[in-house]
């Protein structure tokens, strides 16, 4: 069992997993839009792997209304790891061509699925952390009022609706993580045969 | 008895009817039923056109969207703007700057937009002021008015800010006739004919739009009306038009209307060039003032010049040709394939129309009929195309539709007459209310002109509108020119009052890279403060510098001690928003001045004299946040000798307070 090779199809697919995982150090990989009766053109927060883009700067003019702290990049530890696992990711994935183990992709698998559940959580205790951590002193205080933006999904926060969906760099990943999946289905459940012989 | 009573009332009755029905129609009925449906833009959707008008006696330029007539914008230009600190800051006060000193109010006539092969494009616009002669331009990314040229040796800059049809040149010339400014002034009035000269000057214009006075023909005295140059085969050429050909230096109105003919003027500009290259042109000691608006420093500067570049008329015998033009001519409209001139004498019962081809061969055979003051006359019939027959009286202005139709206004039958350039024939006229001057077609006066609307301006108003006493907003009228005949879809008010105007497609000015904000890490401004941390208060003797900050929805600082009277305070306010449409306005009380009005990114000055001890407020007057009216501050002044030190803070109470 510890003998079976992947095909040759996996190892294609594979060089784009490893081709998708890079690809995501470049481009957003979610984006949190806000849209308000004064900005019809909308404003969005995008997160990279290193740094937070898009409308920062205003979105942080706007949030000292409600005191919310001010977002920087340097204070956020992760964008500096972020870049190295999806390193880590990507060169895993290409040394598995060589490699070629079935059992080492469904370890890349788990560990990646295991890696998502981690982000989301980290995601989300941010969203609390700045949805909450409010300056008493701010100039509008409404009562039981907190600001956390919704993990996934609408929210309305005051007059700004927000929306939170992966941008390209999500659904790059969700595209890697749906091949090694598809990878693992066609190894363990279709060559089955091969595996007796 | 009774019967013939009663009959006798029936026909006066019957006749009083007739009567009442011969009367001119109510204006209401030159309007048809779907002119509502062609002038709206619903809300939130963009007007087709821009249509830049001058402002007339208000020295500025209105941009209005069309066919809608909304007014979207005032561009201060040669008039202090007390709302936006035009004129009244310090970094603006030089734009205003003149050989007369600081000039705070102008005549602003016509407008002419920057072109590339003929076809408008959207750059700047060129505007004239008429009293204190000058051309300034209008960049179209900022719609801010950036840099302003005086004309020396001219008055009554009125033939301007035409151009070329790549904008090498935009002209000006003098309406009123007066000696020369290296000449002593001092001669009688009644010495015109001797003294007095016509100048028209050439403005080189560069690539980044920047204007240099390159040189200046020196005509005989008479009143330079209006201009048009060449395109196309004419390209090379400008034609002036000018009246009181009698030289008669009072009660014009009689005096300048004797003769039959005027001229309009041909200058064969090329020809200047190469006399001017040749060494030909004199020297001129003159004085006339060249301002500048720097975007990065949001500073204006005025240097003074000091010589001009003069060819003479009279002596270069082939740069111009007299074309006779009955009778005191005002437009001079050049058709968009620059074969045809239209001049529109004031008081003729025709218009004719001359032809470029014939105005060449007139010159090549030596067609003339003598000279006046030196410059040869060509024989009326050897330059004209046609006359268009009674069309109407008191023609002014024409433009063009590009399918071959001139549009005429007739200021004194009221109306605009629509006829055939190559035919002559009259095809339709339609009323206006009341007594169009000027008209225009989006790049109507270009080799391309956008056919579909025409706009007159008109000069009398009256009941066109609600009453509001006995000053009276100015009138436009739009029609709609894409089929047979014109027609009146839309009344407009306008400010000032309207002379030239310009109109270009909506999608020209809105891609030309519109500004949004001034990037503050381009702000190189010699007192901007980057952020709140760099805000400070220096003194420097009796000069107080505040350099301070404003972002939603505070200033920094706000508290301010240390102030004394006989101090000169100025307040360099820089906003830091990095956002489209968040200006901070700033108003202390009791300035001698106005309010600064300042836009994201941009650094503004306003100078304060305290005039008494005790505290005065200062707040922000545009509208800016939820907190706006929390955005204030307090200055300290305190008397002469006082020993109160500077100090400055937002946020703290400091120094501690005491009794």
């Amino acid at each position: 069992m510890k003998n079976i090779k992947i095909s040759l199809l996996s190892k294609v697919l594979l060089l784009i997993v490893a081709a998708l995982f890079v690809g995501t150090l470049f481009v957003p990989m979610w984006q949190i839009q806000l849209d308000a009766p004064q900005y019809p053109e909308g404003l969005v927060l995008q997160l990279y792997a290193n740094k937070i883009g898009g409308d920062v700067a205003i979105i942080n003019g706007l949030n000292h209304y409600i005191g919310m702290a001010t977002l920087h990049t340097e204070n956020f530890v992760e964008f500096k790891i972020l870049p190295f696992i999806f390193g880590g990711f990507a060169l895993v994935s290409l040394l598995l061509i060589f490699v070629a183990k079935r059992k080492a992709v469904l370890w890349l698998f788990i560990s990646f699925v295991l890696f998502v559940i981690l982000a989301a959580v980290d995601f989300y205790r941010w969203n609390y952390e700045y949805g909450h951590n409010l300056d008493p002193n701010a100039a509008i205080v409404v009562p039981g009022m907190a600001y956390q933006p919704p993990l996934i999904g609408y929210k309305q926060l005051l007059n700004f609706g927000a929306y939170s969906i992966p941008d390209t760099g999500g659904w790059m990943l969700m595209g890697a993580g749906i091949l090694l999946l598809f990878i693992i289905l066609k190894e363990f459940k279709f060559n089955k045969k091969k595996e007796i012989v | 008895m009774k019967n013939n009573l009663l009959n006798i009332a029936m026909a006066f009755v019957l006749v009083g009817a007739l009567f009442t029905s011969c009367k001119p129609k109510d204006s209401n009925d030159a309007v048809s039923g779907n002119a509502a449906q062609k002038a709206y833009v619903a809300p939130g959707k963009y007007d087709e056109f821009y249509n830049f008008v001058s402002g007339g006696f208000s020295g500025q330029m209105a941009v209005y969207g069309l066919p809608s007539g909304r007014l979207l914008r005032v561009v201060p230009i040669f008039s202090e703007d007390a709302q936006s600190g035009w004129g009244y800051n310090e970094e603006t006060k030089p734009m205003l700057n003149t050989s007369h000193g600081y000039v705070p109010w102008d005549d602003q006539h016509h407008l002419n937009m920057s072109q590339t092969n003929g076809e408008v494009d959207g750059r700047w616009i060129f505007a004239n002021a008429n009293n204190t002669p000058r051309i300034a331009r209008v960049d179209l990314k900022t719609f801010k008015t950036t840099e302003i040229i005086e004309l020396p040796n001219s008055a009554g800059n009125h033939s301007s800010p035409f151009i070329t049809e790549n904008t090498e040149y935009v002209v000006a010339g003098t309406r009123f006739s007066v000696p020369p400014d290296n000449v002593n002034g001092d001669v009688p009035i009644n010495s015109y004919k001797e003294n007095f000269k016509g100048y028209i000057s050439f403005v080189k214009v560069g690539k980044e739009g920047e204007m240099d006075i390159a040189f200046q023909i020196e005509c005989p005295g008479v009143n330079f009306d209006l201009s048009h140059a060449g395109k196309g085969k004419s390209h090379g050429w400008f034609f002036f038009s000018c009246y009181n050909s009698e030289q008669a230096n009072t009660l014009l109105e009689v005096n300048a209307s004797q003769k039959d003919k005027d001229f309009i003027m041909a200058v064969n500009w090329k020809k200047a060039e190469e006399y001017v290259k040749a060494g030909k042109a004199r020297k001129q000691k003159v004085k006339y003032a060249h301002n500048v608006y720097d975007e990065k420093t949001h500073t204006a500067k005025s240097e003074m010049r000091t010589e001009v570049l003069v060819l003479d008329a009279k002596a270069l015998k082939d740069i111009c040709y007299m074309i006779p033009c009955p009778k005191s001519p005002h437009g001079c409209d050049v058709d968009p394939t620059g074969e045809y001139i239209v001049g529109s004498g004031k008081l003729a019962a025709l218009v004719p129309v001359f032809s470029f081809d014939k105005i060449q061969n007139a010159i090549k055979n030596k067609q003339y009929d003598g000279d006046y003051e030196g410059i040869p006359v060509i024989k009326y019939e050897a330059a004209l195309h046609g006359e268009v027959k009674k069309p109407g009286l008191g023609p002014l202005h024409t433009e063009f539709d590009g399918r071959g139709n001139a549009y005429t206004t007739f200021f004194v039958s009221s109306e605009v007459v629509k006829w055939d350039i190559k035919t002559l024939k009259i095809l339709d006229r339609a009323p206006t209310y009341y007594s169009p001057g000027h008209l225009t077609v989006p790049g109507g006066d270009s080799k391309k002109p956008f056919g579909k609307y025409m706009i007159v301006y008109n000069k009398i108003t009256k009941d066109r509108y609600l009453p509001t006493g006995p000053e009276l907003a100015q009138s436009a009228q739009l029609f709609d020119i894409s089929g047979d005949k014109m027609e009146l879809i839309l009344d407009f008010p306008t400010i000032g009052e309207p002379h030239y105007a310009q109109v270009a497609p909506a999608d020209l000015i809105r891609n030309n890279g519109q500004l949004k904000f001034y990037k503050l890490e381009d702000n190189k401004h010699p007192y901007v403060t980057r952020g709140e941390k760099e805000s400070k208060v220096v003194r420097t003797g009796k000069r107080v510098d505040v350099y301070m900050t404003c972002i939603r929805s505070h200033f920094a600082p706000d508290n301010i001690e240390g102030i004394k009277i006989g101090d000169e305070v100025y307040f360099h306010v820089t906003n830091l928003e990095q956002d489209w449409d968040v200006p901070h306005g700033f108003a202390i009380k009791g300035a001698n001045n106005a309010e600064l009005l300042i836009m994201p990114g941009e650094t503004a000055t306003l100078k304060w004299t305290p005039d008494r001890v005790g505290i005065m407020p200062f707040y922000c007057t545009d509208f800016c946040s939820a907190l706006h009216q929390e955005m204030q501050g307090y200055v300290r002044v305190s008397p002469a000798g006082s020993s109160v030190p500077i100090t400055f803070s937002v946020g703290t109470n400091f120094p501690p307070a005491t009794k």
